[in-house]
């Protein structure tokens, strides 16, 4: 730091430019399509941003539920070993069971991580047509869509979840 | 002779009710305590030292061959995690740092806590790979060994689970260790690369807001945090402690948010999207939002603020006869430095400024400590931090009316809400047992 303060600002100036750890990144990025990276890139959005083509119903999903999913969550998604995805106990206290009916804000959010995240055992391995079909499966057991409403890109973005506009950013300034 | 030495410095009274001395009886040589020589030498006597010292069967021998990989002493077994899932029954699983068993202020490796949903990945570094994407002006993808060649930077931080000091939502103080109650919060010196110069790279386009992280993991768990953070002081961290990060820390490379919860440190890191939208995932949307005693919501919590904890005396460390202790703990802020930390002895009534053992870092644990005189009677011992921003960690009381209580007593690993910062309370009885109590 001393050499700083005695160095001219001009030299100070080329003596950082010529440094590459400032001047410029390293450069060690290797450039790469999205068509390259479409295998990774599963993020749905809330405004359905990234849903992929296919459809499904609530019928078709309740075959895929009884194959992959009933084992953990339980006949007709009340909870087995794990969570219940039907149901919308009321929220009485700050520990009340979040489900799906009660506590979700978005409906793209079943899609997201049902596509990503399930069944826990072979994660990934659902067509995007048996997710549509699960995710129409799950609202519709919760009475949040009809029983013959068909979910896909255009649809699933629409479905209002009932506790949507129960939430508070906490803190807008950090955003 | 030695006493006769120490007469000549000041003596330091008790500054606080219950026997609490002043901070300054730490900080330099030559100042006694306040009825050390009248009560304390006295009261102390030693049996050590009656007894003739000879050489064990250790100082007799040829020690053990040096291992390529040291670990504690065979003395040291019990100063482990404790595990929520020890199984791995099909879900979550935590490991629990035991901060009663450690001081200092860095969290030793392989003792940092951790949280894994889907078990720890095996993963190979040499194919690990990390995309960077979305609404860039160039999509780029990075192995480890191109990220190693970055220029680095090194710096302490505290990751804290949202849900770390869970069971203090409990109507009624559970008994249980600090371990149990505070373990799922850990300190480390991570090194990697600024987030930031790898999006000057990637370059942005002018309407992103928001970076969607990914993990490799098998849920490939995924949180959004703002591109504000990103450029703020978020890296991709490489190393932890010195040495590569641990596996169920998110080898080869984790996010690192300093100060924000710790869920949205994504571990095993192979992804970033920038977006102008959240993606409103499942661990943001429904985890990690709290519910607030009106029905409503906390969503985008992401700072863990100013918080502390004794560690030294806690729940499980009876004391074994009245006289000298140090009373010492943690204090961190998820907004900057701790600025104060105050002791009681007795429930609140009056308190005593702690030492702060420098450096005093941000977003990183600071070691609090306060010399103690215990008369044997009963005390409740209570830290309370501040912050440099000015925040304060609030009273007990002030939490609840906002947070509120769970309906019923959790259990200790269960996560009735989330990031809670009140204060801890330890009493203990004229037995030296301690307790742990609202107070």
């Amino acid at each position: 730091m001393s050499m700083l303060k005695t160095t001219s600002p001009l030299l100070l100036a080329l003596a950082l430019a010529s440094h590459p750890a400032i001047a410029e990144p390293p450069g060690l990025g290797k450039p790469v399509s999205e068509a390259e990276i479409k295998a990774w890139d599963i993020s749905i959005l809330p405004d359905g941003t990234g849903l992929p083509a296919g459809s499904g119903t609530a019928e078709q999903g309740a075959k895929v539920y009884a194959e992959k999913c009933v084992a953990c969550h339980g006949e007709g998604g009340k909870g087995g070993i794990n969570a219940p995805l039907v149901g919308a106990p009321p929220i009485k206290s700050i520990d009340a069971t979040k489900t799906v009916a009660n506590f979700w804000g978005y409906s793209t959010t079943v899609f997201d991580h049902v596509r990503r995240a399930m069944p826990w055992k072979t994660p990934r391995t659902l067509t995007d047509d048996e997710v549509y079909a699960l995710t129409a499966y799950i609202l519709a057991q919760n009475k949040i869509i009809g029983d013959n409403d068909v979910m896909n890109a255009q649809t699933l973005p629409k479905v209002k979840m009932p506790n949507a506009d129960n939430f508070i950013i906490k803190f807008p300034d950090k955003i | 002779m030695t006493i006769r030495k120490r007469r000549c410095a000041p003596v330091l009274e008790p500054v606080a009710g219950n026997g609490l001395l002043d901070r300054r009886a730490l900080l330099g040589r030559g100042i006694m305590f306040a009825g050390a020589v009248s009560t304390g030498v006295s009261s102390s006597p030693t049996t050590a030292a009656a007894e003739p010292l000879r050489d064990d069967p250790w100082s007799l021998e040829t020690g053990s061959i040096t291992p390529a990989l040291q670990t504690p002493s065979r003395f040291e077994k019990d100063v482990v995690r404790i595990l929520s899932n020890p199984n791995g029954e099909p879900r979550t699983s935590h490991a629990r740092t035991p901060h009663h068993l450690l001081n200092g202020t860095i969290t030793p490796n392989s003792l940092h806590f951790t949280i894994n949903h889907s078990g720890i990945p095996d993963i190979d570094p040499a194919k690990h790979r990390l995309v960077i994407h979305g609404m860039v002006k160039q999509p780029l993808v990075f192995t480890v060994d191109s990220l190693a060649r970055y220029p680095m930077v090194s710096r302490m931080a505290f990751v804290e689970c949202a849900g770390n000091s869970a069971g203090m939502f409990s109507p009624q103080p559970l008994q249980a260790s600090v371990q149990a109650l505070h373990g799922l919060v850990s300190n480390a010196e991570w090194t990697g690369v600024p987030l930031s110069t790898l999006l000057e790279e990637t370059g942005i386009d002018p309407k992103a807001t928001w970076i969607i992280a990914e993990g490799a993991d098998s849920l490939a768990l995924s949180r959004s945090f703002p591109l504000k953070k990103a450029l703020d002081d978020a890296m991709v961290a490489l190393y932890q402690n010195g040495e590569r990060i641990m596996p169920g820390n998110g080898y080869p490379m984790r996010l690192l948010l300093p100060g924000w919860e710790g869920n949205m440190h994504v571990k095993f890191l192979r992804r970033l999207k920038l977006t102008d939208q959240p993606g409103m995932t499942y661990f943001e949307t429904r985890t990690y939002s709290q519910i607030l005693p009106n029905g409503k919501a906390y969503r985008f919590y992401f700072v863990n603020e100013v918080k502390s904890f004794i560690t030294h005396p806690s729940f499980g460390q009876a004391l074994k006869e009245p006289g000298y202790y140090e009373i010492s703990g943690i204090a961190y802020s998820g907004n900057g430095r701790v600025a104060k930390v105050l002791v009681s002895a007795d429930g609140g009534k009056s308190w005593a400024q702690a030492a702060l053992q420098e450096p005093v870092q941000s977003k990183a644990f600071t070691r609090f400590r306060v010399p103690w005189r215990w008369d044997g009677q009963p005390a409740i011992l209570q830290s309370r931090a501040w912050d440099e921003a000015g925040n304060v960690q609030p009273l007990r009381t002030q939490f609840v009316a906002e947070r509120g209580e769970a309906a019923k007593v959790p259990n200790v690993f269960g996560f009735a809400s989330q990031h809670y910062n009140s204060l801890t309370s330890w009493a203990i009885d004229n037995k030296g047992e301690i307790k742990h109590v609202y107070a």
